[in-house]
């Protein structure tokens, strides 16, 4: 009696949280999906997607989410690496330094936003110091419609500060799965820290940085509150036609459909990642 | 002496850069992440007219609550910051009443499917809430859970399901197994061993999961603003007055917002790398 309770405990300890997250998670994709597909009446139509597809919004929309992807990620990763390595190195204090790198994972993307909107608006930051180190002559407008690059520039740097943080915890945790060992039998072999990093930690942080891809790529593709902050409607993406769909024009259908290319989107990028980064590591096995 | 300090000084010169390189750029990047927290400290400690300023002033030397007493008494600001709490709060019960046994199971049974159920966590933790939200939307309104406060945090709840369970796990697995054996032995049933050992002892790791989800879920936009039409939390309201909202009320509502999340993360600082690293 008592062997058999103790068998099923983690099981009735575990179920609560599986059905929730399938109520919650599970369903509702599949709703979403459906919602994408079906019309009202309860036929399955393609009039949805191809209504979303000639959208005005449709083409900028998925060109500008993959453009944000494209320029934020490996910045991304290349900043957190740096902050990893440095945190790694395991200076005096350097639990601080770990602290502070990590306080952006506490903010929204919208609050990011309106951060950087301090920086970046007319009279802002980014402006008087340009002209105070005479830079600029004269306040210039970074973000309006007429300046694409500006707009790009703007959210590209806001996402960075932002996000770069879940990457570097990310990779804080995999350098401390290297054994300390390792470092000091590359010292000993006269290898110097370029080399150290370049030929012993990086090989070994492979996991850790794919999965930090992954988790930011998937991340990326939702980027919307900041874009909505920096550029207003002057640069559509996905999720914020998503948002737009339902909130603006109360169109559940559309606003599915931008779903639904997004969940497509990430599951093909997911999907692409796993195939070139895991085919890569079958050749250095070999 | 003199020939001992030459051969030496090399070597002293070549740590020293290293000292000066290493901690040199560390602290370049700590003033990248710092600093727009100073300008928006700056932007919102003003008042509203001084979003006309220019050039800004860099230096605290005119502040004044002027924008932020403006910001907090603006219509639906004060309210919104009570749902935002009110929603974070049963976020927090939700996802720990349903996470932490989860995570007690993973840390304490080798269980068939063990690996799986991991599996389908680390899947949910970066399933995208962007697509969740319109058919919940949908589904909430044929429930009466639209633009309801439990609505909004049962959505947050499975965004920080994964992660309390996580790091509950995590909590757990720190607490000695052997301890609890020893309660039962001594009398104890596996419950009451559990309410008087474990929990005692994980109490300082499930407040850090609790913080962590209030961070989630004071955080979250998306599906706030789109399961929302007038019981808005914070971030809702502020995203829905972007485009007619003035320049001082976004400053000061981003402040508000980034606020809480510095001093909550600082308390959960020891359990940073729980959340995203390891497994």
């Amino acid at each position: 009696m008592w062997a058999r309770t103790e068998e099923i405990l983690p099981y009735a300890l575990l179920l609560p949280s599986l059905v929730f997250l399938a109520l919650l998670i599970l369903i509702p994709m599949v709703q979403a999906l459906l919602l994408a597909i079906q019309a009202d009446s309860g036929e399955f139509t393609t009039a949805y997607l191809q209504r979303m597809a000639v959208d005005v919004n449709f083409n900028d929309a998925w060109r500008n989410t993959l453009l944000l992807i494209v320029l934020i990620v490996p910045l991304q990763i290349v900043l957190a690496l740096a902050m990893a390595l440095l945190v790694n190195s395991r200076f005096k204090g350097h639990q601080w330094f770990l602290y502070v790198y990590a306080i952006p994972l506490a903010i929204s993307d919208l609050a990011a936003g309106i951060l950087w909107l301090a920086v970046f608006t007319e009279r802002g930051y980014l402006n008087t110091a340009a002209q105070g180190l005479g830079i600029v002559d004269q306040a210039k407008v970074y973000l309006s419609f007429e300046n694409f690059g500006g707009l790009v520039a703007a959210i590209v740097i806001a996402e960075s500060w932002r996000a770069t943080a879940i990457v570097m915890v990310i990779l804080v945790a995999g350098l401390q799965l290297i054994p300390r060992d390792f470092f000091e039998a590359a010292d000993l072999f006269g290898a110097n820290r370029l080399r150290r990093t370049l030929y012993v930690v990086l090989p070994l942080l492979r996991p850790s940085l794919q999965s930090a891809l992954i988790i930011r790529t998937i991340f990326a593709f939702q980027t919307f509150a900041v874009v909505l902050a920096l550029a207003g409607r002057n640069m559509p993406v996905i999720a914020a036609e998503a948002y737009s769909w339902y909130a603006n024009n109360r169109d559940a259908h559309l606003a599915a459909s931008y779903a639904l290319l997004l969940l497509g989107l990430t599951i093909v990028f997911t999907f692409v990642y796993l195939r070139v980064l895991g085919l890569r590591e079958a050749e250095v096995k070999r | 002496m003199t020939a001992v300090a030459a051969a030496r000084s090399p070597r002293m010169n070549a740590r020293t850069w290293d000292r000066v390189l290493i901690y040199g750029s560390a602290i370049l990047l700590a003033l990248w992440v710092l600093v727009p927290f100073y300008l928006i400290f700056l932007s919102a400690f003003s008042r509203p007219n001084d979003v006309f300023t220019y050039p800004k002033p860099l230096l605290p030397t005119d502040l004044s609550t002027e924008t932020m007493q403006t910001f907090l008494n603006s219509t639906g600001v004060f309210a919104s910051v009570i749902n935002s709490i009110a929603v974070a709060v049963l976020t927090i019960v939700i996802s720990l009443a349903f996470g932490a046994p989860a995570g007690y199971a993973l840390a304490r049974f080798t269980f068939r499917g063990r690996q799986a159920v991991q599996l389908v966590i680390l899947a949910s933790k970066m399933f995208p809430v962007a697509i969740l939200s319109i058919p919940l939307a949908v589904a909430f309104l044929r429930l009466g859970l639209y633009d309801n406060v439990l609505g909004i945090a049962l959505v947050h709840s499975a965004m920080a399901l994964p992660f309390v369970v996580l790091v509950t796990a995590g909590v757990f697995a720190g607490v000695s197994n052997e301890l609890e054996e020893a309660a039962m032995t001594l009398g104890c049933s596996r419950l009451t061993a559990f309410l008087r050992v474990a929990l005692p002892l994980a109490l300082p790791g499930l407040a850090a999961a609790a913080i962590f989800t209030f961070v989630i879920s004071w955080n979250e936009v998306f599906a706030s603003s789109i399961l929302t039409l007038r019981q808005r939390t914070l971030p809702a309201l502020v995203l829905f007055a972007l485009q007619q909202s003035p320049l001082y009320f976004k400053f000061a509502g981003g402040f508000f917002m980034v606020m809480p999340a510095i001093v909550f993360i600082f308390f959960m600082r020891r359990y940073l790398l729980n959340l995203w690293g390891g497994r």
